[in-house]
């Protein structure tokens, strides 16, 4: 809650001020994010080819504009193979104002650690270094490296944008694709449409098993809460890890317009928990007020079309509904008040 | 200075003389006590200024290193056989990127069946990828070697594997020299990179190349490694007149000026090849041989000149080409193509494995190779008897099981059958 003094008038009350819909100039100064500054470094700057409602574009633009704020613009970035670096390098064309580096699919981490290493024997370690993928480059192909870059404690912050599946090769399913979306390889045929129940894996959780100094969870729906993850990470020395859920409207089938309400309902539903924790323990849980059914997350996406066909509520959504829950009661993500 | 030490450590103190600054450790056999020769330089604060990291596995070996060259440093990193294949695709995009890294390849046979002994199989392998190939004859090349591909690695900004034998080489002392960092600080400036990441100066660096240029960034590459020829060619000859011996170069040729029958091989199988055409000589054959160090790029033109006046050209493969044959073999073939006379082109496989190649079946070979020439390549000392059995028994049962497993089975109970009957 935040008041604007006017001039010998009633004071006026923001009630809504924390929360996501309140616009930057109610805000004070101090609080606004990096994006509302006209003095961003737009490290990834507009003119790339990312489809219309990309949240990974949005994630990345926030997440290293946000590490560029942090560095005074000291940072370079290693990118996985994938759409972020597809659609921000066809070259000649560059949408990176910052040094970057691709080199393969899935050893981003570990090219990001003898980037770290080279310039720390350089004598300049004042420059920082970001390796960024997506889920299928983090949580399947690049596993083994991010691994190895966590136990050693590399300094390096490694920023996962999390849309649930190999989009940039056709929609295929990854170990991040949660159960019954249908994908390229996990269609909705058969009786058991989709992806399969009781598989996959939630990287942020192993991540914080390695007890490194910062894991932490955030989403494009929740700027404040991403930059300020962002910059914390910057603030120490040694692996970081952040995974962003980022929507994927072509992926997901859903209306590009519908990113950042998606990815608010995943929050919201329990879905996606937006947690942070600091060498191996949990330190913090962003709380929801009143826990949506996760039927209002699944119905915009056509991923999940086959569990809502023809009026009827297929009985794998209470499946997923208590996966939210259990979510729910895990990280305590619902308010004491409201619960 | 003269030392008596394992071709690793001596390995290990020459890569510390050329101050790598990230070298980066995972461990396969039989490269292991080169890198840990390294690790001991840096903890014992002789090599000063290197990041020794310990990765996860060999693709991250190379990565890592591909980042640290990416950001300006010398990296270097070592491997041998499933761990060069284990990156490969490292392997692939160091070259694409252009990035200067030396690695040492301990050269080992590749599974399956699962082998840690000695051939060229994983050199031959990974042929194509666009690193320039260095094969060391003896210890204090496979040493020297390093210090050369460091220079050439960074004159070309191309990345560059140094072959030595697994074992043959590795395991073995001998006397070696070790060069004075002075001498090497003088042959081996600092390492300035052609791209660096840089805030200063933000370039990307990886990006998607398309149909439009993709043939010419390959064609690039391979005008960098025609290049390559002349280079090792000057830098071998500065190395030579700076310590006072010969290392690299593209190729060697021993006795070979009059020779009716040139040998053509690569590594270690020299020093035995030698011996027996010393011995050979004796009895009067006019038999030579030509020592290929340089093998990426290939110097056809070098091996044609070497090769044009000899009747009878045999090349020694240590590695295989299932389904075609010697690997060496079909390259001299088509450097041997533009001769107006072309002699005569015979292929030998040994060493497989770590299969032995000793003197009394080299001297079979050489004389068999003039006088009943055979056909395709030859299988030095291959076991006849034990082929044509596992042939048979698998013709007679479709659910014949694994042919490794069979051999060695049947070989030892001939074995201990023989021990018996010696007994009785």
């Amino acid at each position: 809650m935040t008041q604007l003094p006017l001039d010998g008038a009633q004071k006026l009350k923001f009630y809504q001020k924390g929360t996501l819909t309140v616009g930057n100039r109610l805000i004070d100064e101090a609080e606004r994010t990096v994006q509302a500054s006209a003095a961003r470094s737009n490290a990834l700057t507009s003119g790339h080819r990312a489809c219309k409602g990309c949240g990974e574009a949005l994630g990345a633009r926030y997440a290293i504009d946000a590490a560029m704020k942090a560095t005074g613009g000291q940072l370079i970035a290693v990118n996985a193979t994938g759409c972020l670096e597809v659609f921000t390098t066809p070259y000649p064309e560059t949408s990176w104002q910052m040094p970057w580096l691709h080199s393969l699919f899935g050893n981003a981490a570990a090219v990001a650690t003898g980037v770290a290493a080279a310039l720390r024997r350089e004598g300049r370690d004042h420059v920082r270094v970001v390796a960024q993928g997506g889920d299928g480059g983090t949580t399947d192909i690049g596993f083994g490296c991010l691994s190895g870059m966590f136990e050693r404690n590399d300094d390096v912050l490694y920023i996962c944008y999390d849309n649930e599946g190999y989009m940039n090769t056709g929609v295929q399913r990854s170990s991040a694709t949660p159960p019954a979306a249908r994908t390229a390889t996990t269609p909705a045929l058969g009786p058991e449409p989709g992806n399969v129940f009781g598989t996959g894996k939630f990287v942020p959780k192993i991540a914080v098993a390695h007890d490194i100094p910062y894991v932490a969870t955030a989403s494009v729906a929740d700027l404040h809460d991403l930059e300020a993850k962002v910059t914390k990470a910057m603030g120490f020395r040694g692996a970081r890890y952040i995974q962003i859920h980022v929507p994927c409207p072509l992926g997901w089938g859903a209306a590009s317009h519908d990113t950042i309400r998606l990815a608010r309902l995943a929050i919201e539903t329990g879905l996606f928990p937006i947690f942070e924790a600091e060498a191996g323990r949990i330190t913090h849980v962003r709380k929801i007020r009143r826990a949506l059914p996760v039927i209002d997350y699944l119905r915009p996406q056509r991923r999940f079309a086959h569990l809502l066909r023809g009026g009827q509520i297929d009985p794998r959504v209470a499946r997923i509904q208590a996966i939210a829950d259990r979510h729910i009661a895990d990280y305590g993500l619902v308010e004491e008040s409201a619960a | 200075m003269l030392e008596q030490i394992e071709g690793s450590k001596a390995m290990a103190r020459a890569i510390a003389l050329c101050r790598p600054q990230v070298v980066c450790a995972y461990p396969i056999t039989p490269q292991t006590h080169i890198v840990e020769g390294v690790g001991d330089l840096v903890r014992a604060g002789e090599l000063k200024d290197c990041e020794f990291i310990n990765v996860e596995s060999e693709f991250a070996a190379l990565s890592v290193a591909i980042g640290a060259s990416a950001a300006g440093a010398r990296a270097y990193t070592a491997t041998a056989s499933q761990g060069l294949l284990f990156m490969a695709e490292a392997v692939y995009n160091a070259a694409g990127l252009g990035l200067p890294i030396v690695m040492t390849l301990g050269n080992r046979a590749i599974g399956a069946p699962i082998n840690i002994w000695n051939d060229h199989s994983d050199a031959m392998a990974l042929r194509e990828s666009g690193w320039i190939q260095l094969f060391a004859e003896t210890n204090q090349e496979a040493a020297d070697l390093h210090i050369l591909a460091f220079r050439l690695a960074e004159e070309l900004s191309c990345p560059t594997m140094v072959c030595v034998d697994g074992f043959i080489l590795t395991h073995a002392v001998e006397r070696i020299d070790i060069p004075d960092q002075a001498s090497v600080d003088a042959y081996l400036p600092p390492y300035e990179p052609v791209q660096s990441l840089d805030p200063a100066d933000p370039i990307s660096i990886g990006a998607m190349v398309g149909p439009e240029a993709f043939t010419e960034v390959r064609y690039l590459q391979h005008f960098k490694h025609q290049k390559a020829l002349d280079l090792i060619e000057r830098l071998s000859a500065d190395f030579a007149a700076r310590f006072g011996r010969v290392a690299g170069g593209l190729l060697r040729s021993y006795r070979a000026e009059d020779a009716d029958l040139v040998v053509v091989a690569m590594g270690s199988i020299n020093g035995t090849i030698k011996d027996v055409i010393d011995e050979m000589r004796e009895d009067g054959l006019a038999i030579g041989l030509v020592t290929l160090t340089t093998f990426r790029p290939f110097p056809a033109r070098a091996l044609n000149a070497a090769l044009e006046r000899a009747r009878d050209v045999l090349v020694i493969d240590r590695a295989l080409d299932v389904g075609m044959g010697g690997p060496l073999a079909s390259h001299v073939a088509i450097a041997l193509r533009d001769l107006p006379r072309p002699p005569r082109l015979h292929s030998a496989i040994a060493g497989l494995g770590g299969r032995p190649t000793p003197k009394t079946s080299l001297h079979r070979l050489f004389r068999q190779a003039t006088t009943q020439p055979w056909e395709g390549p030859h299988f030095l000392d291959l076991n006849e008897a034990v082929i044509a059995r596992e042939i048979h028994r698998r013709s007679k049962a479709r659910r014949a099981g694994p042919t490794a497993e069979a051999i060695l089975k049947q070989m030892e109970i001939e074995r201990v059958a023989r021990l018996e009957r010696s007994a009785s």
